[in-house]
């Protein structure tokens, strides 16, 4: 599903964030990206949602070469493909049903079947009946279950997220890792960059270990 | 996506951005205001023109021509000329003054009767008042009047005071171009303003657009609410120009109707009819998209998910 090929990523500013990095993740495969701050996590999910572009090496989502996706062609891209932010990235001004649907309204659903598709997406969350509250009348585990449905109710076969968990106490934050891990269990292919070992420990799933813009060996990184 | 969908979800949008709109009502209405302000000008302009225009119509009977028949000529000839006249398509009326009568009003209007008694014989000659119909009542029909009646036998001169006239139709047309002028850089100024608040509500919407990037909108999707904002904010900037336009109409018309009375007129002021109110709102319109058109384009280009 994902494979980058000796990818190398320089910012604007001279940072190099990742250095010839090279994996392969497989179609339905649930990941972790760990490392420290700075590691070249979120470098690695921008290149995958197009955020950013390599400054040299390659990039495949699916059978694609994102190198021959141009800039009109990163919007319909992005539809096949569901990010959750640290921060949510809620629209505050919106009830919760209108933040979920937006995904489909841009794609041009008709009507009832956005309706549908809302509501089963909250109920994957435990969300049902919060369609009309706003944002910021939920705590934030449940800001971020919102973040999760507009990622998922457009079905795609890839889900990325960039520390979902980032700001939840343990609690919580085991209950959202789960939730990714019931949508892995019925075939989406999951990425999720975090620096919470202790979780993926307890979640158990393959984990990529990323270090200075590199993948780091396996054994060094084990707790 | 279904034309019905299509459609429904521009109406959706439509109302969302009048929503938003109305979330910021001050804003909202300092914009229009300087929308109303901007197309208030020239209509105003264009009101006056017009009326001038209208009220100089009447002004027929300023344009007459005074034929002066050739002295060896006789009174019969004066006659026949002036029925040849009045046959003519550009000839309203004709009246004939025969020297005879000439002669008698200059004596009474004049009071040189003694000077007049020591000719020995009338000096002046046969007259006719010829009134151009209306159709020919322009500088150029007045000419080619003259022209033709200068050619007829007989005639000695022909005099028409078209001069004023001249002069009247190159102030209106210099008014006129002054108006377009006016009315061409003021659109402008409402393009301008416009684009302003459209580029500011894209700015204080900056991390939406962003979200909306990131679920795969188009610069064309995350363009449309704004490019509807624009065509609400010229909607509202129109009628609130002709709201204007409409009362300062109203504070006028009574002066007027007093200055034609005086006159002995039956005119009165007349203010933006519903055809060109129409036109006025549809260029209002337009100038609003216009204005968030270019602003949105290219202020949502810049904004990219980081």
């Amino acid at each position: 599903m994902i494979r980058f090929d000796q990818v190398h990523k320089r910012y604007a500013n001279g940072r190099e964030a990742l250095a010839g990095v090279s994996f392969t993740i497989g179609d339905g495969e649930m990941t972790f990206l760990t490392g420290h701050s700075g590691a070249g996590k979120s470098s690695i999910l921008k290149l995958i949602a197009l955020i950013e572009r390599p400054t040299r090496g390659q990039v495949f989502i699916g059978s694609q070469n994102t190198a021959g996706i141009k800039p009109r062609g990163i919007p319909q891209f992005r539809r096949q493909l569901g990010v959750v932010f640290q921060d949510h990235k809620l629209l505050h001004d919106r009830p919760i049903s209108d933040n979920v649907a937006l995904p489909l309204i841009i794609a041009g659903v008709p009507k009832r079947e956005i309706d549908k598709r809302v509501r089963a997406a909250l109920d994957q969350v435990g969300l049902l009946g919060k369609e009309r509250s706003r944002p910021l009348e939920l705590s934030t585990g449940e800001q971020q279950r919102v973040g999760i449905a507009r990622a998922v109710v457009g079905k795609p076969r890839l889900l990325i997220a960039d520390e979902p968990t980032g700001n939840l106490d343990p609690d919580l934050a085991l209950d959202i890792m789960r939730l990714f891990k019931r949508f892995n269990d019925v075939g989406v292919t999951v990425v999720i960059a975090t620096h919470d070992v202790h979780l993926i420990d307890q979640i158990g799933a393959r984990r990529i270990v990323l270090g200075d813009g590199r993948l780091a060996a396996p054994a060094v990184v084990n707790p | 996506m279904s034309l019905q969908t299509w459609s429904a979800r521009h109406a959706q949008t439509l109302v969302g951005s009048l929503g938003r709109i109305a979330q910021q009502p001050m804003a909202a209405a300092m914009t229009m205001a300087v929308i109303a302000v901007a197309l208030a000008l020239p209509l105003l302009l264009n009101v006056f023109l017009d009326n001038t225009r209208a009220a100089t119509a009447d002004w027929n009977e300023a344009f007459d021509l005074s034929v002066y028949m050739d002295k060896k000529a006789t009174g019969a000839r004066a006659q026949t000329l002036a029925k040849q006249l009045r046959g003519r398509s550009d000839v309203a009326a004709v009246r004939v003054i025969t020297a005879d009568e000439a002669l008698a009003q200059f004596r009474t209007a004049s009071g040189f009767g003694n000077a007049l008694d020591a000719l020995s014989d009338n000096p002046l000659p046969d007259t006719l008042v010829v009134t151009p119909a209306p159709a020919a009542s322009t500088p150029e029909g007045l000419e080619a009047l003259k022209h033709a009646i200068a050619a007829a036998p007989d005639v000695q001169t022909v005099q028409a005071d078209t001069e004023w006239v001249k002069r009247l139709h190159a102030l209106m047309d210099i008014a006129n171009r002054v108006l377009w002028l006016t009315a061409a850089l003021l659109a402008l100024g409402v393009v301008l303003v416009v684009g302003n608040t459209i580029r500011l509500d894209i700015l204080n919407r900056r991390a939406e657009i962003e979200v909306m990037k990131l679920v795969g909108a188009t610069d064309g999707f995350a363009r449309r609410p704004f490019l509807y904002s624009g065509i609400w904010y010229g909607l509202g900037g129109g009628l609130l120009a002709l709201l204007l336009v409409g009362i300062a109409v109203g504070l006028l018309a009574g002066a007027v109707r007093r200055l034609a009375g005086l006159y002995g007129s039956e005119f009165h002021l007349r203010g933006v009819g519903f055809g060109p109110s129409v036109v006025v709102l549809g260029v209002a319109v337009a100038l609003g998209w216009l204005g968030s058109w270019l602003a949105a384009s290219r202020h949502i280009k810049a904004i990219e998910p980081t």
